[in-house]
């Protein structure tokens, strides 16, 4: 990284030694080997995450069936697809499914995982195959989680034989409309909290031995050390975990739409932005009005990430930036408020909680270079 | 004077004995194997349910949804085994994954060796467009990217499944290996230069050796992932002879619907590649996610 900001030491000397016609053709090398090594990443990059959202955008204007071109064979309607959108009380149930499933997982999953990780944190023998096992729901599809489930949990399945066994009546666990989202609800926790455990393991192993040493010493209890040591310093691994659940959530489709079904998924009481999308736009033929729902989804997402982000992870991109660069880098924050938008935005996901450090630290301080 | 050394040593050897008993893993506190053993019974015991079910017969399904296999049967899975669907699936789904997964590993190897290691204007704008493609995720981007893909004719072929399927594994990817590149020291690059060695040399003699852990994270995520994939493949494929394993196993458990221990049987071989894939380098993914997060 040093190295980075320093600019290449080696073309520095390289410059200096070669007669002026070398260094041109080098630079001009330089810059055909940057060309031939990013144009595929970024022709299909561009063509195809960026161009699809861009014509969403365009699409949502029109009423159009998917036949031809929106402007020949649709009709512009200018906003009337956003006003049915959000006056539809089924986008509006299913945006309410959305947001709660999106709480819930936080609240259901963040508690349990941290337990779950203090429990798997302690040195004992095989913890290594436990942590691997747990980790087996994550890695198996949407589709056999959704399909083995969904056997499972048929009034006739092997969950309620297991409860009629101990006296327990069960319900119709998926086809019950009040126990339907309580349902979903426990195959999403069963499914993606093995990812939060490993999560809050990687952690809590980064959390300095000395600091329960020396509490140790001053006669804390097992409890009192996780409460007053590992909980606060974990604040920042549960809060970048947070942020990837919420996304996850905003977007959930895969087993909605597997167990419930394309046409049940509005009454079964568990329809998500995701299913109303499909349900209305593809499935429908409206393809104007499809795209102009995953608008809608695409800004409401954004709007929680960013917002998540301004009030809860900025506190961990500060944190992040350590070394001699901070000042520099302090001033470059403030005075420039679009490079600090971008490593906002670049702090999405958990495998950028490393990188956030590094384009906090060399993007900024680059841009100035060439300012 | 005998008698005063004595104990002496005898401490000394029991600190010894100590230090070296602490340095194995000892066993743990039997509360700590009850709670772990619930866990991973709560985690596993509904895979086992699948994989074991394919073992029964329906009848025996029927009577007690729950119990083991009595007595045990091979004839589901031998008809799994003995179909061309399956087999014909199982191609489909290794050709898209194997497809996306070199695709991502040689796309994000080439441009983050850009990022990483070259100096040029727009390199801090380049890793920030990747970064920001993680909040566009396929599910926004679906609609328009069926219509797009159809204007292409890529509709109902498995290249229309790997080109999206890289472009949107790309930013991940970029992501893990940008700091792995990153983290090679100058000096190497350095040396090579003095040895007669140039850039694109160097990024295949001591980028790629050096990069493996990070090359391979990112290539067992993308071949999951894609194996996985459910959304796409959905929107893209109608011609079932083109099917991944997860419609796949869709279709067949909506047409076998009575047959629960055919269904079974079925999806629990589809997830076996998966599995196995994971279990091999879940060292790997596991340390590369948390590597990811303790930063």
């Amino acid at each position: 990284m040093s190295a980075a900001i320093a600019g290449h030491p080696t073309e520095i000397t390289q410059i200096a030694k070669k007669p002026k016609s070398q260094r041109s053709s080098d630079s001009m090398r330089k810059g055909i080997e940057i060309l031939i090594l990013s144009v595929p990443a970024l022709v299909m990059f561009l063509g195809f995450v960026v161009l699809p959202v861009i014509m969403a955008a365009y699409y949502g204007f029109f009423k159009w069936k998917g036949y031809g071109k929106p402007s020949v064979n649709g009709t512009f309607v200018g906003l009337d697809n956003y006003k049915i959108i959000l006056t539809d009380p089924n986008f509006q149930q299913a945006l309410g499914h959305t947001l709660l499933i999106a709480v819930l997982s936080l609240v259901i999953q963040g508690p349990l995982a941290i337990l779950f990780a203090l429990l798997l944190n302690q040195k004992f023998k095989g913890r290594g195959i436990i942590r691997t096992l747990i980790f087996v729901p994550y890695v198996v599809s949407e589709v056999i989680v959704g399909t083995g489930w969904g056997l499972m949990l048929q009034s006739t399945g092997a969950v309620n034989a297991v409860l009629a066994k101990v006296g327990i009546t069960g319900v119709d666990w998926i086809a019950d409309p009040k126990a339907a989202i309580w349902t979903l609800m426990f195959i999403i926790s069963w499914k993606y909290i093995g990812f939060a455990v490993i999560l809050m393991i990687a952690g809590m192993q980064s959390i300095p031995e000395e600091l329960y040493e020396a509490a140790r010493v001053d006669g804390a209890s097992f409890w009192q050390m996780q409460w007053r040591i590992t909980l606060p310093l974990l604040g920042s691994t549960v809060r970048i975990w947070a942020f990837l659940s919420l996304i996850g959530s905003l977007q959930l489709f895969d087993l909605v739409y597997i167990i419930w079904g394309q046409y049940v998924a509005s009454t079964a009481g568990t329809s998500t932005m995701a299913t109303y999308m499909v349900r209305e736009g593809r499935l429908a033929g409206n393809y104007g009005y499809g795209n102009a729902v995953a608008v809608v989804i695409f800004v409401i997402s954004l709007v929680i990430a960013l917002t998540y982000q301004h009030f809860v992870l900025n506190r961990d991109l500060e944190g992040a930036i350590t070394g001699p660069e901070k000042k520099r880098n302090r001033k470059h924050k403030v005075s420039n408020k679009r490079a600090h938008a971008r490593s906002a935005a670049a702090n999405v996901s958990a495998s950028q909680a490393k990188s956030s450090e590094a384009s906090l630290a060399t993007a900024p301080i680059h841009e100035g270079e060439v300012a | 004077m005998t008698a005063a050394t004595a104990p002496q040593v005898n401490q000394a050897t029991s600190r010894v004995y100590e230090l070296r008993k602490s340095q194995k893993t000892p066993w743990g506190n039997p509360i700590v194997y009850f709670f772990s053993l619930l866990l991973v019974a709560l985690c596993i015991g509904p895979v086992l349910y699948i994989i074991i079910g394919g073992f029964r017969t329906n009848s025996q399904i029927t009577r007690d949804p729950a119990g083991l296999p009595n007595p045990w049967n091979l004839s589901n899975y031998k008809t799994v085994f003995t179909s061309g669907l399956f087999w014909g699936e199982l191609m489909n789904s290794l050709i898209v994954a194997l497809g996306t997964m070199v695709g991502i590993v040689v796309f994000a190897l080439m441009v983050s060796f850009v990022i990483a290691r070259y100096n040029f204007k727009l390199r801090g704008f380049m890793y920030s467009l990747f970064a920001a493609g993680m909040m566009f995720p396929i599910t926004v981007a679906i609609t328009p990217l069926y219509l797009l893909l159809r204007n292409l004719g890529l509709i109902n072929s498995h290249l229309g499944l790997i080109l999206p399927q890289i472009a949107f594994g790309l930013p991940q990817a970029i992501i893990i290996l940008v700091p792995f590149l990153k983290s090679i020291p100058l000096e190497l690059e350095e040396a090579a230069e003095i040895d007669g060695c140039s850039r694109l040399g160097f990024f295949w003699r001591m980028i790629l050796p050096l990069s493996w852990p990070g090359v391979a994270t990112v290539g067992i995520l993308a071949f999951v992932s894609s194996w996985n994939a459910y959304m796409l493949p959905l929107f893209l494929l109608n011609d079932s002879s083109k099917y991944t394993l997860p419609l796949g196993v869709q279709m067949f458990s909506t047409q076998h619907s009575v047959d629960t221990a055919q269904v079974l049987a079925f999806t629990s071989l589809s997830m076996i590649p998966a599995l196995i894939c994971f279990t091999l380098f879940q060292k790997k993914i596991v340390g590369g996610l948390t590597g990811a997060v303790k930063g």
